[in-house]
């Protein structure tokens, strides 16, 4: 403690020692300790990206061997999406802040909350060990049969790694939505709750029931491997598209786990930051349900040239098309949102903006591969990889960080730099685009994922996403240095920085252990930055 | 440098312009949203801009009418794209009646082709310009996909099931084939080259490669595996008469019925007591391991060249004359 004052009792410094922090059951410490894998997962994941994008500044396969690379897409998928995507916003910013949100003193369940990071660290090891042993190779999508039969890598560890990962989620879920439902304090209606509540709301429904699913799934693929068991191999009467229905039962669920809370996250921000309500507040609280509910009918659209009947990929299709109406919806909101405010040009913002941007292309890019007629062609491509990378990059990450930004002063009671985080959020917003809009290109012109060596005339694109992606790690690098370089010699936050309406605000920052001195009592909206309330139309 | 980027590939096939103009469609319409967004945040970024933090902004809360527009406009022209999509699609898997087949198997990590007259080759695949051709395939081992970027032709290549592709070819030349479903070590080698070439030229090069045609091939394993001492044509035996069968509908003992195409022939040959035809015995044994793909291939074109033999013996007289098996037209 550095400052002058006497040390007031923070939820950092109640206790000290390693032990007090693997035994809490305090939800910011839970969700500290989230951040600290989730962090460890994202550099691994950066370095195996890296790996892939410097493989592929040439042709020919010069760097890595053919089953290096393959490895190292593999393992970038698998520690991005699982162990980062997925707990990122949810189990960081939604443990960290949600219960102080809703003027509780924690979440329903404080030890299970510690279980589910245990959990998470568990599967973490078990798939941290498959890639320290050899690594796996068979996408982070496990196809069989090649995945059943043929792969020789640690698809076993991996599987059952990412099977103990997702109870974390399951947990999490269960908690978050018996926390909203039970402990929301006096006054806090479901129409007053904060729009990033909702969102996690929603996000937890998905967790607790799709989840499952992906569990069942890897079981089936483990069995099918070790024992033979015949479920997915033709040979004994098996269907190997049957594990795609399943895996994306979940998977594609999963990206509205992904992506839904950072949604949350951008309507926090953009409130705050223009000093108004979110604009059509009801509508963008139900476009997260919606999209929840809808993100379990549109699996099949990842299998429209696995040999579907045309009658269901059509089916499949114009539900895709209508999963698009509520993200369009939310968009609009927030763009509405900015009309009339006054606009605070503060770092958060600024990745609030670079999420707009990013996501307005990933969402659209997402209405080519639901045309059936688009995606026989582009299936399988790099059209495909840049966008799911500006959905669950440009869209999850930046609103991750956009969040992280928002409640970084009340997790740790420091200002960051603006103007870094400013630098930032410009240098990672273009370094994504040049990495990633050159493979709408490559993409169109057919070259195809996951190849390790390509023909020549992919070569020039290949190289200006390389080149964007090494902007991308110096963003990322700035982003990490500034905020730990905050911890040491970043000026006091107080209680309110961003002069911002919520309950997390009207405690101190960093928060007592107990969140509030009192329970608050609430007795009006979420963003009441002006008294007067015009409703236009 | 810039200029030498081409940013669309070869249109080398009668469905290359249809999926092209969709997605000039789709293009348009996406940029048009992206923009009308980014210039709406620009300008409100701007102009609202309050450098103090200190002001609030207008208490503006919605407008059902505003949100009723931006969900319903965007829901019709999404409708829009997905009419179009779907009947560009319904003209990509819907091959016509009359295509040239070639028939195909891939494995890690090459593509064989196999012409009907006999021909084959492997990670090369020779077309005659100007001819609706299909491509029927399967795959020996794992997932694969056939990718003719510059046909824009794509279907995955799934063990124990038949897949097919077609296009017409509109362009002589050479264009890329790529494997694009996840195979392992050499997924990127599982590549090749099409060549579509003069009629005159294909022709020319299909008499250059000698061999049996894949029908006479499945007649001779017809023979050989004994296929031939119970499925006989005239219906008295204790299987099923084969002749005419293709693209017809079966009777199943189960009751249902089932068509029968490619795929069911190879499963009765693999796993014949699945699908059992009513009034038949489960006598047939498996020839899984005894007979490889393109084996079953052959046999398939085989049973396809049989021609029907009118209601099985009973009333020959009202049937058109059959030609000698395998040799009759398909």
């Amino acid at each position: 403690m550095t400052t002058t004052v006497l040390p007031r009792v923070t939820y950092l410094n109640v206790k000290y020692g390693v032990a007090s922090w693997l035994l809490t059951k305090d939800h910011k410490r839970i969700g500290i300790l989230y951040l600290i894998v989730v962090a460890i997962a994202f550099l691994l994941g950066g370095i195996f990206a890296a790996g892939v994008r410097i493989e592929l500044t040439t042709p020919q396969g010069d760097f890595v061997s053919a089953d290096t690379y393959n490895r190292l897409f593999t393992m970038h998928g698998v520690a991005m999406v699982f162990f980062v995507l997925i707990p990122a916003v949810p189990a960081i910013l939604g443990n960290f802040a949600m219960p102080l949100m809703i003027g509780a003193k924690d979440v329903a369940f404080p030890r299970i909350n510690l279980l589910s990071w245990y959990v998470f660290v568990i599967g973490f090891i078990f798939t941290l060990a498959a890639m320290v042993f050899g690594g796996v190779d068979t996408g982070w999508t496990f196809y069989t049969p090649y995945s059943s039969t043929a792969s020789n890598s640690n698809v076993l560890l991996t599987g059952i790694g990412i099977f103990i990962a997702g109870f974390s989620s399951i947990l999490t879920g269960l908690n978050f939505a018996v926390t909203i439902h039970r402990m929301r304090a006096p006054g806090l209606t479901w129409f007053r709750l904060p729009l990033f509540v909702w969102a996690l709301y929603a996000t937890a429904l998905v967790q607790i029931l799709a989840t499952p699913v992906i569990a069942i799934t890897l079981l089936m693929l483990v069995v099918e491997r070790a024992l033979g068991f015949g479920i997915f191999d033709p040979r004994l009467g098996g269907d190997p598209v049957l594990f795609q229905h399943l895996f994306w039962f979940y998977s594609h669920p999963a990206v509205y786990i992904m992506i839904l809370p950072p949604m949350g996250a951008i309507s926090e921000v953009i409130a705050c930051f223009s000093r108004k309500n979110v604009f059509g507040y009801s509508f963008v609280a139900f476009s997260s349900l919606a999209i929840a509910v809808f993100g379990f009918l549109v699996w099949a659209h990842h299998l429209f040239v696995a040999g579907i009947s045309p009658y269901s990929a059509m089916v499949f299709s114009f539900l895709s098309f209508a999963v698009a109406i509520p993200s369009a919806v939310k968009t609009f909101n927030w763009t509405a949102t900015l009309y009339q405010g006054a606009i605070w040009w503060q770092a958060p913002l600024m990745w609030v903006f670079g999420f707009i941007g990013l996501f307005l292309v990933g969402g659209l890019t997402g209405l080519f591969l639901a045309s059936l007629g688009l995606d026989v062609h582009l299936h399988d491509t790099y059209f495909v990889v840049a966008h799911f990378h500006y959905i669950m990059v440009g869209g999850a990450i930046m609103g991750f960080f956009a969040g992280l930004h928002y409640w970084w002063p009340k997790m740790t009671g420091k200002m960051f730099s603006n103007s870094a985080a400013n630098l930032a959020a410009l240098l990672v917003f273009v370094g994504f685009n040049l990495t990633f809009f050159p493979q709408f290109i490559l993409g169109y012109l057919g070259m195809p994922r996951r190849y390790h060596v390509y023909a020549d005339e992919f070569q020039v694109l290949n190289v200006l996403s390389s080149a964007g992606a090494s902007i991308l790690a110096v963003g990322y690098t700035l982003t990490a240095s500034y905020l730990l370089f905050s911890l040491v010699k970043g000026e006091a936050a107080g209680a309110n920085p961003w002069r911002a309406t919520g309950l997390e605000w009207k405690t101190e920052s960093p928060p007592i252990p107990e969140n509030f001195t009192e329970t608050p009592v609430v007795n009006e909206g979420p963003y009441k930055y002006s008294t007067r309330e015009i409703k236009v139309a | 440098m810039l200029e030498g980027i081409p940013l669309f590939p070869e249109q080398a096939s009668n469905l290359a312009p249809e999926v092209d103009n969709l997605y000039f469609f789709v293009t348009a319409v996406t940029a048009f949203f992206a923009l009308l967004v980014v210039v709406f945040v620009i300008i409100f970024a701007i102009k609202y801009r309050d450098r103090t933090g200190e002001r609030v902004g207008s208490p503006i809360t919605g407008s059902t009418a505003l949100e009723l527009g931006w969900s319903i406009i965007p829901f019709l022209v999404s409708m829009v794209i997905f009419a179009w999509a779907t009947i560009v699609f319904f003209h990509l898997v819907r091959a016509p009646d009359q295509t040239l087949e070639i028939y195909s198997t891939g494995k890690r990590w090459m593509w064989r082709f196999q012409h009907i007259d006999g021909q084959s080759e492997i990670n090369e695949l020779h077309v005659p310009l100007g001819r609706p051709v299909k491509v029927v395939f399967t795959s020996e081992d794992v997932l694969h996909s056939l990718f003719i970027p510059a046909f824009r032709v794509k279907a995955d290549a799934i063990p124990g099931r038949y897949s097919s592709i077609w296009f017409t070819p509109t362009k002589t030349g050479e264009y890329h084939l790529f494997c694009a479903e996840y195979c392992g070590t050499k997924h990127s080698g599982m590549i090749g080259t099409v060549v579509v070439m003069e009629p005159n030229d294909y022709q020319a090069w299909l008499s250059g490669g000698g061999g049996l045609s894949m029908s006479a091939r499945g007649e001779q394993l017809f023979q050989q595996h004994g296929c031939v001492s119970c499925h006989l044509t005239d219906g008295s035996g204790r299987g099923p008469s084969l002749a005419g069968k293709f693209g017809t509908q079966e009777t199943l003992v189960t009751g249902a019925t089932v068509a029968v195409d490619d795929t069911y022939i190879r499963e009765s040959i693999l796993t014949p007591q699945v699908k059992l035809v009513a009034g038949y015995q489960p006598l047939m044994p498996t020839f899984q391991g005894l007979i490889n793909e393109e084996g079953l291939m052959s046999l398939i074109e085989y049973i396809k060249s049989l021609p029907s033999t009118g209601q099985a013996g009973a009333a020959p007289s009202l049937a058109p004359v059959p030609a000698s098996p395998g040799g009759g037209p398909r």
